[in-house]
């Protein structure tokens, strides 16, 4: 399992997402509130760039009329025929047992492991002062 | 909005060498409000900034529900250069004809000039807009071909849009919603009927309109998703006019296309047609054949969207009932129930048929065989 430096931290506000291509494979890493994510660029269902879709919360009833909204900023919905999937888990919530998007580990290390470490710079010059984002895949 | 495009979107798909397809739904649209007016004599233009467009239906500010997406469109469709999605001619070329190799496309505006209560408007716009089809579309990409957009409501001046741009091949087939004032069967709409069939061409019914009716036939309902499955609906009702009406009979060499509203229910409408026909065929003896020999012989299906049943042996089933031969893929590009060309068919369809579902069908119907 490679890791990849994608971004110093600073490029990476939360909110915001960065997408590249790793081994061929089109990528998107977001930072939501300060913790990192890596999910594969590529819907499941007919095969849309899904993460240039919006950030929404998931929409949940118990029963007619009660509506709860949670998981906000944590679902992404694909640009094209809308299918929902967590962040977190690349888990699909409109057909959780065929579909899911591949996830990839996204974690902060520090410059200095980073050049030690088992690491390939994919878009950034690395310095030994600042923190970089990196995904394993 | 939280939404971050990248800077040069990918195309849909990196594959080359795919084999060539029809696209039968594409939907072009006007980058600015006032595209058309070079289009229209300055009374209309006059006319729209004094008194705007009033519609058959109530709310005229837009459709009567919300999207789901901006301009119920992909979020990946915005021109570079700026402007709504399916307004410009080269991002068109190089999001959907270029990477999946379409050789036809067939463009449907919407929002046209349809459904308009002034006539006289209601044809300006139409004609408006179907010179823009070929200036800014069908002249500089040869792929492309438009339909003649009509003033649905008043079959004489739609008739007569017809027979101007009869022969003309920039056009391939003649464009009605399938909200109307009334059931698409009736007198008001013989003319079109008879313009098409004389001129040759195909008269699509695409989901959608603005007549006035509630959106499904037990009112309007709450959510979009209801108008959603109410196209079906619509355009089973719209068929059934047309067979009992006795449209099929009249105009035995006109095609209808039925564009936009499945066709998974084509064959259970048909059964129930010939069923009440052979019990209540003394009120309508001008149908002098079963309704589903009709529907067989002279009506097409656009695929997107397509039904899609667990079991593939389900579609399958239907698709035999209606004829590998009636079926005409399209995307629907730019709007967010797009269809991925690569993905639609399930494995198991023979090389002859996969042909004719993607291109065949299209190029026979449309006369570029
Ligand atoms: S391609 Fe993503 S929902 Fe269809």
């Amino acid at each position: 399992m490679a890791r990849h430096v994608i971004a110093a931290v600073d490029e990476l506000p939360p909110g915001a997402r960065k997408f590249l291509e790793i081994d061929g494979r089109p990528i998107a890493v977001f930072n939501i509130k300060g913790e990192y994510f890596g999910l594969m660029n590529r819907c499941p269902h007919q095969g849309a760039a899904l993460c240039e879709g919006p950030l929404i919360g998931l929409a949940q009833s118990r029963e007619p009329g009660e509506i709860e909204y949670t998981k906000l900023g944590e679902i992404i919905r694909c640009p094209w025929h809308g299918w929902e999937f967590d962040i977190r888990t690349g888990q699909s919530y409109c057909d959780p047992r065929r579909f899911r998007v591949k996830a990839y580990p996204a974690h902060v290390e520090p410059g200095a492991s980073v050049v030690k470490g088992p690491y390939v710079a994919e878009t950034v010059t690395v310095k030994v002062e600042s923190n970089y984002v990196v995904v394993e895949l | 909005m939280n939404i971050q495009f990248r800077e040069s979107p990918e195309a849909a798909s990196p594959l080359t060498a795919k084999t060539a397809i029809a696209d039968c739904d594409i939907h072009p649209a006007r980058a600015t409000r006032t595209e058309l007016y070079p289009y229209l004599a300055k009374r209309w233009q006059h006319h729209l900034e004094i008194y705007g467009v009033h519609a058959y239906q109530g709310m005229t500010e837009g459709p009567p529900y919300p999207k789901a997406q901006p301009n119920a469109s992909r979020r990946d469709a915005y021109p570079p250069e700026g402007g709504p999605q399916g307004s410009s001619l080269s991002f068109m070329q190089k999001q959907l004809l270029d990477p999946n190799n379409v050789q036809l496309g067939v463009l449907n505006p919407l929002n046209t000039g349809q459904g308009i209560r002034n006539h006289e408007l209601s044809a300006a716009l139409c004609s408006a807009i179907n010179d823009w089809q070929i200036d800014k579309w069908t002249s500089k990409d040869k792929r492309l071909k438009a339909s003649i957009v009509v003033g649905n409501e008043d079959g004489l001046s739609a008739a007569a849009e017809i027979r101007e741009r009869a022969g003309d091949k920039n056009f391939v087939q003649v464009l009605l919603l399938s909200r109307n004032v009334e059931p698409l069967g009736q007198r008001r709409y013989w003319p079109i009927y008879q313009a098409a069939e004389e001129a040759g061409l195909p008269v699509g019914v695409h989901a959608f309109g603005f007549g006035g009716n509630p959106i499904t036939p037990s009112g309007w309902p709450s959510y979009y998703i209801e108008e959603m499955v109410g196209h079906s609906q619509c355009q089973q009702s719209a068929l059934a006019s047309l067979v009992l009406e006795g449209v099929f009979e009249r105009f035995p060499k006109l095609k209808m296309v039925m564009i936009e509203a499945g066709f998974g229910w084509a064959p259970s409408l048909a059964w129930r047609l010939d069923k009440a026909w052979q019990r209540l065929r003394s009120e309508v003896p001008h149908v002098k054949r079963p309704p589903s020999e009709y529907i067989r012989e002279q009506v097409w299906w656009t695929t997107q969207p397509m039904e899609d049943p667990e079991r593939r042996e389900d579609l399958f089933d239907v698709i035999n009932w209606i004829g590998w031969d009636r079926l005409l893929f399209a995307t629907d590009y730019p709007h967010w129930d797009y269809d991925e060309p690569s993905r639609v068919l399930p494995a198991g369809v023979s090389e002859a048929n996969r042909e004719a579902f993607y291109l065949g069908n299209a190029k026979k119907l449309y006369g570029l065989a």
